[in-house]
């Protein structure tokens, strides 16, 4: 029984493969590095929100072997990604080129983080401004708190 | 002004909603597919290949598409959309509009000469990409996919989906009839 526990515990400790990744055989560790960084960096224009490392659509799987192929070719990771990048448009890369259609894209967390400045501080400035007039209770208030208070106790 | 201020969330809800509910009305209208790529070919020149035709034995390249407007079906046996939609290809092709090409794209050659003898073949010819190197440079993601290519051989669309008449009406309708027009100049 014992035996039995132990071996269901270990199988608590097995982890599943989550990439689904050819094993190509390279000449160097750089290579293998390169490939692993552009698979990572390259988005599988099928499944969205993968990037080729992590999806096994068939597209990817291509898109996998075409990385290795131009990294035998000796291509640059510059080339291989404008090669990438004239077939599939933007999308294929996570962190896309700055044009005019990716603008909003680059920049629109920047405004989001100018317009929580801009809240932040508008409300910042109510908190900071100081009290008109004087906090402390007038004799009349202190009569009343007591009352208030004194009525409080009795009840 | 303070109590107005109280309305801001339920305006924004509001704003929200409506924004959710347009969209939602564009997708299932077919209107709009959020998982639709822009193409990155579209006013660039159909890549060049050279490719076995499926039925006959030769090759073929790119300048098959030059001097004419033709539509370029990437499909295989293996997909359940292009099932769908051959009918109306088969259709569009009897109708004489446009030239009609396909790509064979990573599929089994003699399911697909199978495929066009049982259920009609609407392709003046089609291209075997066994290997996808073509789908690749077209930027292909699946199938079936439909390139318009105008009559210099450029890529002037690409749609991803099944087509039927609808679609056809409202997405390549549109597109033809410009491109007539810009020959026509």
């Amino acid at each position: 029984m014992r035996r039995l526990l132990l071996v269901l515990c270990l199988g608590l400790l097995s982890c599943a493969a989550l990439a689904v990744v050819e094993a190509y055989p390279f000449d160097s560790d750089a290579e293998r590095r390169r490939y692993n960084a552009l698979i990572d960096e390259l988005r599988c224009p099928k499944c969205q929100n993968q990037n080729l490392a992590g999806s096994d659509a068939p597209i990817a799987k291509d898109l996998r072997a075409e990385v290795y192929r131009l990294i035998q070719e000796g291509k640059s990771d510059q080339e291989i990604l404008t090669f990438m990048h004239s077939r599939y448009g933007d999308f294929v890369l996570y962190r896309p080129r700055l044009t005019l259609e990716t603008v909003a894209l680059w920049l629109g967390p920047l405004l989001l983080v100018l317009i929580g400045a801009l809240v932040w501080w508008r409300l910042s400035r109510g908190v900071a401004k100081p009290r008109t007039g004087n906090d402390a209770l007038s004799e009349a208030e202190q009569a009343r708190l007591k009352a208030v208070l004194e009525n409080r106790q009795d009840g | 002004m303070g109590r107005l201020k109280l309305f801001i969330p339920l305006l924004v809800f509001l704003l929200l909603a409506a924004l959710f509910y347009a969209v939602e009305t564009q997708v299932s209208e077919g209107e709009y597919d959020p998982k639709a790529l822009p193409s990155a070919l579209i006013g660039q020149p159909f890549p060049a290949f050279r490719l076995p035709a499926l039925l006959g034995e030769r090759e073929v390249d790119e300048s098959l598409l030059k001097g004419k407007v033709s539509i370029v079906n990437v499909w295989a046996t293996w997909c359940p959309t292009c099932l769908y939609e051959h009918p109306f290809l088969v259709d569009l092709a009897a109708r004489n509009e446009v030239a009609v090409f396909g790509i064979n794209y990573k599929d089994d050659t003699d399911k697909a000469r199978q495929w066009l003898a049982s259920k009609g073949n609407p392709f003046a010819v089609n291209i075997v990409d066994a290997s996808g190197k073509l789908g690749l440079d077209l930027g292909v993601t699946g199938a079936p996919e439909t390139f318009v290519v105008d009559s210099a051989g450029k890529v002037r669309m690409r749609y991803q989906g099944g087509l039927d008449e609808k679609i056809w009406q409202r997405r390549f309708v549109p597109l033809l009839e410009q491109i007539a027009a810009e020959g026509a100049l």
